[in-house]
């Protein structure tokens, strides 16, 4: 029974749902919004269970004194700041457990939360992705290579959509008469951007799209039985 | 010999610091390369130019800090054309840190326009988990999607929420996205489901995903991409912000990214010459 209640319950709400896109009337279009809202609500308490999970993990990891188990604890240090603040003192207009937050606000400019939010993790959170930068640009400076044919194609594609994307394909082209626009830089940019990459994009999609009827069909139809656990 | 294996093995803390001076330099200095405005981008301007005073229109926040930088300065720009044109605005966000970058935009948009009420002109609904399908409530019932706003107040209190009970009444969604839930989403539920002219506005490593979406049936109206996407916005409402001074800075850096490539090849070429 453990394993066939979740399946009768997946069936039928998948079934519900599909028949509320075609018939949007009662009492389909009525069942598929309370499951909707339903589904609103699971997610709420989703969000609980990961931050839940995501400090079991990290304290049975600086437990089992794991490879740079430091790191964890770090993670969890900063965790646990920024709940408590959060909870204590709230967040922009979310009120906090503390009445008093005005000496706060006066001494940050904003609230403690809002504070370390902007000051702290954002920039730290724009570093990382900043990061990126020099790794490409390294990787780019050993992986781009004109090997063979395919990697030739590729290479010059992206040079060209790389130059078209910035202001520099507008400057080394700018002077490209009106009568021959097809070959600035960003049209190129563009060309390749819209013909060649959506045409391999919308095959890939089409190919995903079908992929995932395929999988929502096997789950409501309890033959893909992997999301209940075990075997 | 020597020269060649420079060439096929340039020291990556070399790129690293070339990268950096790089990027470095032109926020420091500005040096104002030309920018083009490409038709995508116009395509999301004129779709607020054309949309009637007073309308109401939905922005959604579906990104984090990590592209803030790439994101924030089309955010700013919409909002301060939104706000010129009389529109109202309605936010929401399907990130949980949608909240904080909306109310940042609004916090730097605000700042040309201080007669603006919030409630009246404009809203901040916060954070709804579910992606997809918090589209698909809200369309069907907006009001017990969002009950309240994102400080708690109910939004009976707020005039610029009278008569909006699922999409009708919304002119347009624009979706500022970094990844799912994002764009597509709102592609996939507010145009196709409801009829919605959707835009969006996405980090430029997404464009090729959301490329297909803009196409004859208007599936995405237009498309802002990355920060040459927000600097072109920024130079069409002819307010110069951070995308604009940022772009030098990208050029530059993907100058030597290409620098590089070509070294590297040139490397590659002359020895596999010199083994043949």
């Amino acid at each position: 029974m453990r394993r066939q209640f979740p399946l009768i319950i997946t069936f039928f709400i998948g079934i519900v749902i599909i028949i509320s896109e075609f018939i949007p009337h009662k009492p389909f279009g009525q069942l598929s919004n309370t499951f909707y809202g339903w589904f609103l609500i699971i997610s709420g308490f989703a969000i609980i269970l990961g931050q839940l999970s995501l400090f079991k993990i990290n304290l049975i990891k600086i437990s089992r004194k794991a490879p740079n188990w430091q790191y964890y604890i770090i993670a969890l240090v900063s965790f646990s700041i920024m709940v408590l603040i959060g909870i204590l003192w709230g967040t922009q207009k979310q009120p906090g457990l503390l009445a008093n937050t005005q000496p706060l606000v006066a001494f940050f400019g904003r609230k403690p939360f809002d504070y370390l939010f902007k000051y702290v993790f954002e920039n730290l959170s724009s570093t990382m992705f900043s990061l990126l930068a020099f790794f490409v640009a390294s990787a780019s400076y050993r992986a781009f290579r004109a090997r063979s044919p395919e990697s030739t194609l590729l290479l010059i594609s992206a040079v060209l959509v790389m130059l078209g994307r910035t202001t520099i394909g507008t400057w080394i082209t700018g002077w490209v008469p009106e009568s021959l626009t097809y070959l600035h830089l960003p049209n190129i940019a563009n060309f390749i951007m819209e013909y060649l990459n959506t045409a391999g994009q919308r095959a890939i999609m089409i190919c995903a799209g079908l992929g995932v009827v395929g999988s929502s069909l096997r789950i409501i139809l309890g033959i893909e039985r992997s999301y209940l656990g075990g075997k | 010999m020597k020269i060649l294996n420079i060439l096929t093995k340039i020291d990556r803390r070399i790129i690293f610091l070339l990268i950096f001076f790089g990027v470095a330099f032109p926020l420091l200095v500005t040096i104002n390369f030309k920018l083009g405005v490409t038709k995508n981008v116009r395509k999301v301007y004129n779709m607020i130019e054309e949309t009637p005073e007073n309308s109401t229109v939905v922005i959604s926040y579906d990104y984090g800090p990590s592209t803030k930088p790439e994101i924030q300065p089309m955010a700013i720009a919409l909002l301060n054309h939104a706000f010129r044109k009389k529109l109202r605005v309605i936010c929401v966000a399907l990130w949980p840190m949608g909240v904080q970058m909306c109310n940042e935009a609004l916090e730097t948009a605000l700042q040309y326009f201080p007669d603006l009420k919030y409630g009246k002109d404009y809203v901040n609904m916060g954070y709804k988990a579910g992606g997809m399908v918090t589209i698909n409530h809200m369309a069907k019932n907006f009001r017990s999607t969002f009950p309240t706003d994102e400080g708690g107040t109910p939004i009976d209190e707020f005039p610029i929420l009278n008569g909006i009970n699922n999409f009708n009444k919304i002119a347009f969604i624009i979706g500022l996205s970094a990844g799912d839930p994002g764009i597509k989403q709102w592609v996939q539920v507010a145009h196709d489901s409801y009829g919605k002219p959707v835009a969006g506005g996405s980090t430029a490593v997404q464009v090729p995903f959301l490329m297909p979406y803009v196409n004859e049936q208007q599936q995405l109206t237009g498309l802002i991409g990355g920060l040459k996407g927000a600097a072109e916005y920024e130079k069409l409402i002819n307010l110069p912000g951070f995308a604009t001074k940022g772009m030098d800075a990208q050029s530059i850096a993907h100058l030597i990214i290409i620098m590089f490539i070509v070294i590297g090849n040139i490397g590659f070429f002359a020895s596999k010459k010199q083994k043949n």
